[in-house]
């Protein structure tokens, strides 16, 4: 059958799953790529082996869709290996595009992770002092696990990467077109943005906008939100305002604030910086000490406006490592 | 040689980048680290140019509009009042020390201030040291 169908590979790096669930959640669909095309690998469904992909000519795979941040050297091994051995390299879902929540992590050093989750943690025994190596030795012979990185990267940081569909996971109707589009040629430029808006969330958001005037910001449990107005004006966080939209504003039509997933707009550079210029300009004050309050009200300002996208800001990572 | 810091500065069209050319036409001198851009309101400084000034290799940034009150535009500096205080939280998460990023407000008559300014900001971040974003980027990308 090669030659005649789609070949295909799909590929978690440091990723939940939920991306590749997300392809699930196209339903039916799924029978109709499954008759278009040989899903060569695919390790949450099906059966292919890393071996597999190392034996097929360069080149031989039609589309792989990579979901998941590079975190370690097998991620890098397979982001490489699919590179190289496709013709259409997509990163798929908010890790791959921009780091995703993995890429929190740039926060904290390496030796922080460690600590925390092997040494130091309430959940475990007391004086352990095992920690993970890419190398240990068992009775005379060598063990190799893959070797965590310093910080986590995005899919690009490591391959040139043809199409960037964003999202956490993607929608479900935005991957159907983009398969489509592959199947039907009607692929964009290389190195767009595919599956999502070219303009703001709050452009397809069906709550209705005035003027924002915040006195003080609430996490969404402490407030009842009004389901009619913009989230930012009841002082609930939404990241609506500097996230591209394409997602069906499904969040903020449930009640829920834009978490800021679908990544930034186009020619914005740094998500997190141009979240903060837009979300912070709403506070109603023009007195220092009543803003610091004001500000006192956002735990964790930097997690939520690199709640997904760290390892592609300017800074990247902390410095303090 | 000792370290000489860099400050990227961005000054107001209409107060604190007059207040530096009072300070020139006045002959007052002050410490050459400082690099002035003009921009019409400090609300024109979106917080991508600090942190692009200091992933690029800018030791500190500085930033002045008109007073309180004084905006040409009547409310662009407030809009800048709030949004420095939180970049600056938000910088320390990634490990950037408070002093380098600073907002003031000059006035287009005082030039003096907009020296004393430069020359405390300069012995301040030369106490400081380096910043290590220039080289905890570049240090990245050899090894992982």
């Amino acid at each position: 059958m090669a030659g005649e169908k789609l070949q295909i590979a799909l590929y978690w790096g440091a990723a939940c799953g939920g991306c590749d669930v997300a392809v699930l959640d196209t339903n039916e669909f799924i029978l109709d790529v499954h008759a278009a095309a040989d899903i060569r690998l695919w390790p949450i469904a099906v059966d292919g082996k890393y071996a597999d992909v190392e034996a097929m000519e360069d080149g031989e795979l039609d589309l792989a869709l990579y979901n998941g941040a590079v975190r370690n050297s097998e991620n890098e091994h397979i982001a490489k290996l699919l590179r190289r051995k496709s013709k259409v390299l997509v990163a798929f879902g908010s890790c791959a595009h921009l780091g995703g929540i993995p890429g929190l992590a740039n926060l904290a050093s390496r030796d922080e992770i460690m600590n925390v989750a092997y040494l130091h943690n309430p959940s475990i025994e007391k004086g352990n002092t095992t920690l993970p190596r890419p190398e240990s030795g068992v009775n005379g012979s060598t063990l190799t696990i893959p070797e965590f990185y310093k910080r986590v990267y995005e899919l690009d940081d490591v391959v040139p990467v043809d199409y960037y569909v964003p999202g956490c996971p993607p929608a479900a109707d935005r991957i159907k077109e983009v398969l489509q589009a592959v199947v039907s040629g009607g692929l964009p430029v290389p190195g767009s943005v595919v599956g999502a808006n070219e303009t703001a969330l709050c452009d397809e958001c069906p709550r209705t906008k005035n003027e924002k005037k915040v006195k003080a910001f609430h996490r969404p449990w402490q407030v009842m939100i009004d389901p009619e107005t913009c989230l930012l004006e009841q002082g609930v966080l939404c990241a609506g305002v500097a996230t591209r939209g394409g997602c069906g504003a499904r969040c903020p039509s449930s009640g829920i604030p834009c978490r800021g997933c679908y990544g930034p707009l186009p020619g914005v550079v740094d998500q997190g910086a141009k979240l903060l210029s837009a979300v912070v300009s709403v506070i109603d004050s023009n007195d220092a000490e009543e803003i610091d309050r004001i500000l006192d009200g956002l735990p964790d300002f930097t997690g939520f406006a690199y709640r997904f996208s760290a390892p592609s800001s300017l800074l990247q990572r902390s410095v303090r490592q | 040689m000792s370290f000489e810091p860099k400050i990227v500065s961005f000054l107001c069209n209409w107060c604190s980048y007059s207040g530096a050319d009072l300070a020139g036409t006045s002959r007052v001198h002050y410490k050459p680290n400082v690099r002035v851009i003009r921009v019409m309101c400090s609300a024109r400084v979106d917080p991508t140019f600090v942190v692009k000034a200091l992933a690029e290799g800018a030791d500190g940034v500085l930033v002045c509009g008109c007073h309180p009150g004084d905006c040409h535009y009547s409310e662009g500096n407030y809009k800048t009042m709030r949004r420095m205080p939180l970049l600056k939280r938000m910088l320390a998460d990634f490990g950037i020390e408070e002093e380098r990023v600073r907002l003031e407000w000059v006035s287009a008559s005082e030039g003096t201030r907009f020296a004393d300014i430069v020359d405390d900001m300069t012995e301040r971040l030369r106490a400081l040291g380096p910043s290590r974003v220039k080289t905890a980027l570049a240090y990245d990308a050899v090894e992982r």
